[in-house]
């Protein structure tokens, strides 16, 4: 089906936002091909087609679109060039119908009167070639489930001539059926001279459906060769990369005092029946592809999503704990470490000294329920210098400064706490590594003085670093736990895309 | 470094009041200048009578304020607490001290509904008291039968009462002025209050439950709105079920003039007090130099915008001085 005109050529695209995101990418799309970009999370899978996208602008490189400089402006820019993008994350307005939504920037009227026979007629067309052309264009998108809210932004993609289609992850949500539909589309697509890219978690779904794979790790293009030239081994071990560094592991202590049982935990978020244990002075890490059910999991076990099913014992290990907020999960010792740090763990407009101390003012009180002024300041000035948090003083507000820094006094509250369990999503995320290593440090502290922790993290190599055993989740489910002795980037990595794949299984290298 | 920390505290209070006493000063002087009679001990005596009532509600919109809700029933409450007591008294023939802990009863019973209901279905605060302050605008004029009743002194040793020639009710407001700050900024609840106006779900995720403190600042507020109706009922010596028409606006007209935020977070009760000085000064100011009721509507309200327009360039200065 491919014909030998190029498309789109980007050559030489570099990304920098704090660290490099994109290295020096040079990529040809053909006319009328499928082209599926494949990755571990964070190696630029999205900013790439973002930027092809015009939402993003590289800080080197250009793109030629049919031999002509193409050098977008915004999305709409992109789109007068005929190239549009179906983002992960849904960009649906709930409250309008189906139609609506698709045809929102574009829809036809007559003086500003919405000519709603057109709208209707149009939208039916396009539902009908995604399959859904059974639900009528006027319902509303806040009725419909996930899987079809994102076919109708796919439909959204398709609703006007273009000669590039982007969609990103579009079957997180979509259901076996739905995916076959959408495939099928996509070929009708293709074979009518759209270029597609296509990202996916799914290496199944990709290989069935691409004509060329482009693996990226750590924002450099690895390899670009025909689907059928790839098999999922190489395209795995490609995606995590062969040359294994020196890893400096810490010495692992003899872990074996149980400090917490976690048992059948299911919830709505889409977690699915994970059970584990936790040693007293050990870090678990917990890796796993975005939208794998870590964070769901940590938040659910914290109590601040609620639960389905599940046990969790603590200390007593025949009864289990009642945790249904997280201050019970506090008073039973369990402290969490939020996934985003600014909305839901930090008060940015007030200082240092308050952010430290939210959770522990009774220590701080001489006389009940009134907080002394000498007590807080000396402690909050304690834990500022303990943590070597850089600020003018105590009083400096927490949002002037740096997202290290703001990671350390969220640590500072919970080590004031002192809880036996600190759970951490992406403790080190957005900051830089000299924060990162003060972090590492810290907790290796931590599990010498024989507190539990669970390190949440995408970064595999920072998992390898700092744990002591390794818990990868997939779909919601936990698929496997990795001892130092028996893991490696490859076992990793499978059992993180096995709940992705449909009960077949391949070897791991 | 406790020293230099509570230097660098008292130079942010400092400067947190110092505008708006500034303000109150300039609004005293022009007035002054302008009228022969302002400046007189007269003048700020009836002020100190006029606003006790006004300071109770503005302190507890204020803590409403800080965590981010909003109370529109507080003047509808005041009317309904006033029925009460003007009931409790004609109706009942109860004495007056069990009429005023019926009134103060059915005040902290109105917060608590409005609270309870927001909080249990996470409805917006702004609807649930929009319909308190029907509910109990009805229940006034159902307790009262829409009759003004008149209690003459069988009440009025509440308002009379005085102190060193301060009057009790003023004594109370400022007691309770002071008491509010001191929570606000002294105490573990306070600290709560202005936490969970900040960041809500970083409270929660602290393992600090934010519902029932959510609800302390709800009957909090009721409670300071009791208040208020029975030392305007005492005041009046009547009870008047129409009483408190547009406090509401006027309690937050004065929070947001000390400083407020409306977006949670962010408030001093001083501050709000030095509000509800500003628009009383202003009130009277304008009324000394014989102006129509309609001209000083249109003046308080241009100045409630301007002091809004201020706070958010103060505010914005603050944060570019990083």
């Amino acid at each position: 089906m491919n014909s030998d005109g190029i498309l789109l050529k980007i050559e030489g695209v570099c990304k920098t936002y704090a660290v490099p995101v994109l290295t020096d990418i040079s990529l040809e799309i053909k006319r009328g091909e499928i082209h599926s970009i494949v990755g571990e999370n964070g190696a630029g899978k999205s900013t790439l087609c973002r930027i092809i996208a015009g939402l993003v602008k590289p800080n080197s490189g250009f793109m030629t679109l049919d031999g002509i400089g193409y050098n977008p402006e915004s999305k709409r820019d992109a789109e007068r060039h005929g190239i549009r993008i179906v983002m992960q994350e849904l960009n649906v307005i709930p409250t309008l119908t189906i139609a609506e939504n698709i045809f929102l920037t574009d829809l036809p009227n007559r003086f500003g009167y919405i000519d709603k026979p057109t709208l209707n007629e149009r939208t039916q067309r396009l539902l009908e070639q995604i399959g859904m052309g059974d639900i009528s264009p006027d319902t509303k998108v806040s009725e419909l489930g996930l899987g079809k809210q994102q076919l109708v932004e796919i439909a959204g993609g398709l609703s006007k001539q273009c000669n590039l289609l982007i969609l990103d992850e579009p079957t997180a949500a979509l259901t076996e059926p739905e995916v076959k539909n959408l495939f099928r589309q996509i070929k009708k697509l293709k074979e009518a001279g759209t270029s597609i890219i296509y990202i996916s978690h799914r290496l199944e779904e990709v290989m069935q459906v691409s004509d060329t794979i482009t693996v990226l790790r750590d924002g450099k293009l690895i390899k670009t060769k025909p689907a059928l030239e790839f098999t999922l081994d190489e395209m795995v071990r490609l995606m995590v990369g062969r040359e294994l560094e020196v890893i400096s592991h810490r010495k692992t202590a003899s872990c074996n005092n149980l400090l917490m049982r976690v048992e059948d935990v299911s919830a709505p978020t889409g977690v699915k029946n994970v059970s584990f244990e936790l040693m007293r002075g050990e870090v678990l890490g917990f890796a796993g592809l975005m939208g794998s059910g870590r964070t769901e999991l940590m938040r659910a076990i914290f109590g601040a999503d609620s639960k389905t099913s599940g046990r969790i014992f603590i200390k007593d290990l025949d009864n289990p704990i009642l945790i249904k907020n997280p201050s019970d999960a506090v008073r039973n010792g369990i402290a969490m470490l939020p996934e985003s740090r600014k909305e839901q763990g930090l008060f940015l407009p007030l200082s240092v000294r308050v952010n430290i101390t939210i959770n522990n003012l009774k220590k701080l009180c001489r006389m009940p329920a009134v907080i002394d002024n000498s007590i807080e300041v000396n402690e909050s000035e304690l834990w500022r210098k303990t943590l070597s948090i850089k600020s003018n003083s105590t009083e400096q507000k927490v949002l002037e400064l740096s997202g290290g820094n703001q990671q350390k006094i969220l640590l500072a509250r919970w080590l004031f706490k002192d809880c036996d369990i600190l759970i951490m999503d992406e403790p080190t995320r957005g900051i830089d590594v000299g924060a990162k290593f003060e972090i590492y440090k810290l907790i290796y502290e931590l599990a010498e003085r024989g507190k539990g922790i669970i390190f949440v993290s995408s970064d595999l190599k920072e998992l390898m670093t700092v744990c002591d055993r390794i818990a990868v989740m997939s779909n919601g489910s936990l698929a496997g736990i990795f001892n130092i002795d028996n893991w490696s980037q490859d076992k990793i990595m499978s059992a993180a895309l096995s709940g992705y794949l449909k009960g077949k299984n391949f070897s791991n290298g | 470094m406790v020293d230099m920390i509570n230097s660098i505290k008292i130079k942010q209070a400092v400067t947190e009041y110092l505008g708006l006493v500034i303000a109150l000063v300039c609004l005293i002087a022009v007035f002054s200048l302008l009228t022969k009679y302002f400046f007189s001990a007269t003048t700020f005596i009836t002020i100190a009578n006029q606003i006790p009532s006004a300071v109770l509600i503005a302190t507890g919109m204020t803590y409403i304020l800080i965590i981010a809700e909003i109370d529109l029933s507080v003047g509808s409450v005041l009317g309904l607490c006033g029925a009460v007591v003007g009931t409790a008294i004609i109706k009942w023939n109860m004495p007056a001290s069990v009429a005023i802990c019926i009134a103060i009863l059915a005040g902290a019973l109105c917060g608590l509904f409005n609270g309870a209901i927001s909080l249990k279905w996470k409805l917006p605060s702004f609807i649930v008291t929009l319909g308190m302050l029907e509910m109990a605008r009805g229940g006034a004029h159902a307790l009262s039968g829409s009759q003004t009743q008149y209690l003459g002194s069988k009440i009025d040793f509440v308002a009379s009462a005085s102190i060193y020639g301060l009057s009790l009710p003023f004594i109370i407001a400022i007691a309770i002025v002071i008491f509010a700050q001191f929570v606000l900024t002294k105490t573990v609840f306070g600290r709560y209050i202005i936490a969970i106006g900040t960041n809500e779900e970083a409270v929660r995720l602290s393992g600090i439950n934010p519902k029932p403190i959510k609800l302390a600042v709800f009957v909090f507020c009721g409670l300071l709105v009791s208040l208020a109706a029975v030392i305007d009922t005492s005041r009046f010596q009547s009870a008047n079920p129409n009483a408190g028409i547009g406090f509401e606006l006027q309690a937050i007209a004065a929070a947001v003039i000390g400083g407020t935020s409306l977006m949670g977070g962010r408030g001093s009760v001083i501050s709000t007090f030095l509000g509800v000085l500003i628009i009383a000064v202003l009130n009277s100011g304008l009324a000394a130099l014989g102006l129509r009721d309609e001209i000083k509507r249109l003046i308080t309200g241009a100045v409630i915008v301007a002091a809004v327009i201020v706070d958010y360039y103060r505010t914005r200065i603050k944060v570019n001085q990083k």
